[in-house]
């Protein structure tokens, strides 16, 4: 049907040259994208006993050891009346998301190397593609959110309504640095030790075993301009309902700082992706 | 009759920075060089004398000024040298890097294989292997769907499609990999080398599949250092020498002007790629024929003498020399080797410059193609100076046995002259 349609294409390759409509080129290679997801999936399980129960004991395990050793060690104190190890959660799923986002984006295309210097596409695939396998782990971190909510007897209220968007925001929280620490990466790998260092120092820095009450009034401002600080915080606020408020002005900045960042990734990531064959 | 493809002024440069070290930098090496650069400015704004900045990178054009048209349906060969700028000039058509001048219009669905197997997971079995590839072929969800059995028959490995490809032979792996991308429905395939692979067999039906190609109409891009397959394929020939194109036009006069640069290009005196210890060095390596001329090509099963001029200095002198040249094809699968120490030759080395002679009285049993000589000196039985491939050479047909007939390497290399006898029984 579309055969005629496709023999009549017909494309220029020139210097500087990249194709106007990166969206719909980007669209036309839907298929590739979902296949290097699946891909990346399906191996992490090949070769185990238990498969796929993994993707589920996983994020389990490591809610739980943070849980303990902030809540029982630590000892921080909780928002209202929701039970600590709740406030600790709301923190660390996006915080997760977030941290495996960045990291898988970041090495993506490196890790891609022998496709990108033989096969033509828009190389903002592959970053795509591993944010889509963090987001089939989130969802499976989330199921297991709704299963200890039954377990506390917690019941959120309409501000749960908003997650669908808070969950946007925190795709493209970490598409945004992804992006360009990914494309940093294929020509100096230094940013390949600068990730873990990054995602190490982040937790806390961000407000993932903490309240963002805890933060001095007068270091507030500077604090969200970490854009987790007000992404995490929204979550907060969708799960745990009228038992926490955030600082409205600072999640407004941090989300300022986060459609920055994902602007300039896209842009740099853009400017650079022509010439990966070159210098991967 | 229209284009598929249209080149002007195409060209790619490359900026060689030289430094024996890893092709990615470090970010340190970055900051650094901008800061260097910083000084030199600041400092040639406080000194009058304008000596330029000193640059530790160099332009290189891998591809410089091509300018070609590829009308529909042409089969058209790329071929040159090592280095001469095949492959990037594929890369560039099929937008895996980009020009840095002029442009290229192409009309149609394009693919390209630069290599078999892209994107193969050893982890994944045969079935989903076919997928992935295909989908990094560009090939839509539907399509391979439906070109699935085909894929699979024509790779003959039915029995393994569950088998993580990891266990597969290198034979499966590759006839698997060929046939996804043989199945693409393309208006215009590029191939780079890719017959390079796996076995006789498979390799003739490789051979068949990419003319039924060019029969249905369809454009196809060829590079290959088999020339017997060059010859088969297509029946235009692009000639690259040096980022450039050098020759163009029809085949078999392509073919024979390639074969002709074998007697320009960098003297063997001047490689520096040589391993030893250094105390001898092969100078020059040239082929004389039956009458004693010089030349680049060898008859098949022909007399020919092989000879190659030493040079040792003065810690060799009074030591014992042997001689070893390996005969080996166009994909470096090494054939047989010519050694003084099996000749029972006992040569000395007794002054600075030597000639040795080696002639082979049979001739070469080869088939018409390409092949390259790896040449080694041994100086009282330690590698003295060794080069890969210190000669290429074309074994033509020869006149005597299977006179006239071009034979295909996908029937063996060896050519060994035989007779028939029929009987009623």
């Amino acid at each position: 049907m579309s055969t005629t349609d496709l023999s009549q294409r017909e494309f220029v390759i020139e210097a500087g040259g990249s194709p106007r409509q990166y969206a719909r080129e980007v669209w036309r290679y839907r298929d590739l994208l979902f296949i290097l997801s699946w891909r990346d999936i399906k191996v992490r399980y090949k070769q185990t006993t238990i498969g796929a129960a993994w993707a589920l004991l996983r994020p389990l395990a490591t809610l739980i050891i943070l849980t303990v050793v902030f809540s029982k060690i630590a000892r921080l104190p909780s928002e209202g009346s929701a039970p600590y190890a709740l406030l600790v959660l709301s923190g660390l799923l996006p915080w997760q998301f977030f941290a495996a986002g960045l990291s898988d984006a970041a090495n993506s295309v490196i890790e891609n190397e022998k496709i990108v210097s033989k096969i033509y596409f828009p190389r903002l695939v592959i970053p795509l593609s591993a944010l889509a396998v963090c987001m089939v782990d989130f969802a499976i971190s989330l199921l297991i959110l709704a299963g200890i909510l039954v377990f506390y007897r917690f019941v959120p209220d309409w501000h749960l309504l908003a997650l669908p968007v808070v969950l946007v925001f925190a795709v493209l929280a970490a598409l945004g640095p992804g992006l360009m620490l990914a494309a940093l990466n294929v020509k100096y790998r230094d940013f390949r030790y600068v990730v873990p260092f990054l995602i190490q120092v982040g937790i806390y820095a961000s407000p993932v075993a903490y309240s963002t009450s805890l933060v001095p009034e007068g270091w507030r401002a500077f604090y969200y301009l970490n854009p987790m600080a007000g992404l995490i915080d929204a979550f907060r606020w969708t799960l745990l309902g009228g038992e926490f408020t955030p600082w409205w002005t600072g999640v407004g900045l941090s989300l300022g700082v986060l459609l920055t960042l994902l602007i300039v990734g896209i842009v740099y990531f853009r400017a650079t992706e022509r010439s990966f064959a070159d210098s991967i | 009759m229209a284009f598929a493809i249209k080149v002007e002024g195409l060209g790619k440069r490359y900026l060689l920075t030289h430094k024996p070290r890893a092709r990615y930098s470090s970010l340190r090496d970055s900051i650094m060089e901008s800061a260097r650069s910083l000084g030199r400015a600041a400092k040639r704004r406080f000194s009058d004398s304008s000596t330029p900045a000193l640059s530790r990178s160099e332009e290189f054009w891998a591809l410089k000024d091509i300018d070609l048209q590829i009308e529909k349906g042409d089969r058209l060969a790329i071929i040159g040298r090592n280095g001469a700028g095949k492959s990037t000039l594929l890369k560039l058509l099929s937008r895996v890097v980009e020009p840095s001048c002029g442009r290229a219009t192409v009309r149609g669905r394009l693919a390209s294989l630069l290599e078999v197997g892209t994107g193969f997971h050893p982890e994944l079995t045969g079935r989903e292997n076919v997928y992935l590839n295909g989908a990094i072929l560009g090939m839509g969800r539907d399509e391979i769907d439906r070109k699935f059995d085909e894929i699979v028959a024509f790779a003959d490995v039915e029995r393994f499609l569950d088998t993580p490809v990891k266990r597969y032979s290198s034979g499966m792996y590759t006839r698997l990999a060929f046939s996804v991308a043989a199945h693409l429905e393309t208006d215009i395939l590029i191939v780079d080398e890719v017959l390079a692979v796996g076995d006789a067999a498979f390799q003739r039906k490789c051979l068949g599949k990419m003319d039924d190609i060019g029969q249905q109409g369809r454009t196809l891009l060829f590079v290959s250092h088999n020339m017997a397959a060059v010859e088969t394929l297509c029946d235009r020939a692009v000639l690259l020498s040096g980022g450039k194109i050098v020759d163009a036009g029809e085949t078999g006069r392509i073919i024979e002007a390639y074969s002709r640069t074998w007697r320009q290009g960098v003297e063997l005196r001047d490689r520096r790629d040589r391993s030893g210890t250094g105390h001898a060095k092969i100078e020059s390596i040239s082929i004389e024929n039956v009458s004693g001329e010089r030349s680049a090509n060898i008859g098949s099963m022909q007399v020919l003498e092989f000879v190659v001029e030493v040079s040792a200095d003065a810690d060799a002198v009074g030591k014992k020399a042997d001689l070893i040249l390996v005969v080996c094809d166009s994909r470096n699968n090494r054939l047989c080797s010519l050694y003084t120490e099996w000749a029972q030759s006992d040569f000395r080395i007794t002054s600075e410059q030597h000639i040795f002679r080696c002639r082979i009285p049979t001739g070469l049993p080869l088939v018409a193609d390409t092949y390259s000589l790896t040449a080694a000196v041994l100086i009282g039985g330690v590698n003295a100076d060794k080069l890969e491939r210190a000669l290429e050479f074309e074994v033509v047909p020869s006149q005597g046995f299977a006179a006239g007939l071009v034979l295909n390497p996908a029937f063996g290399q060896v050519l060994v002259e035989h007779a028939w006898e029929q009987q009623r029984a």
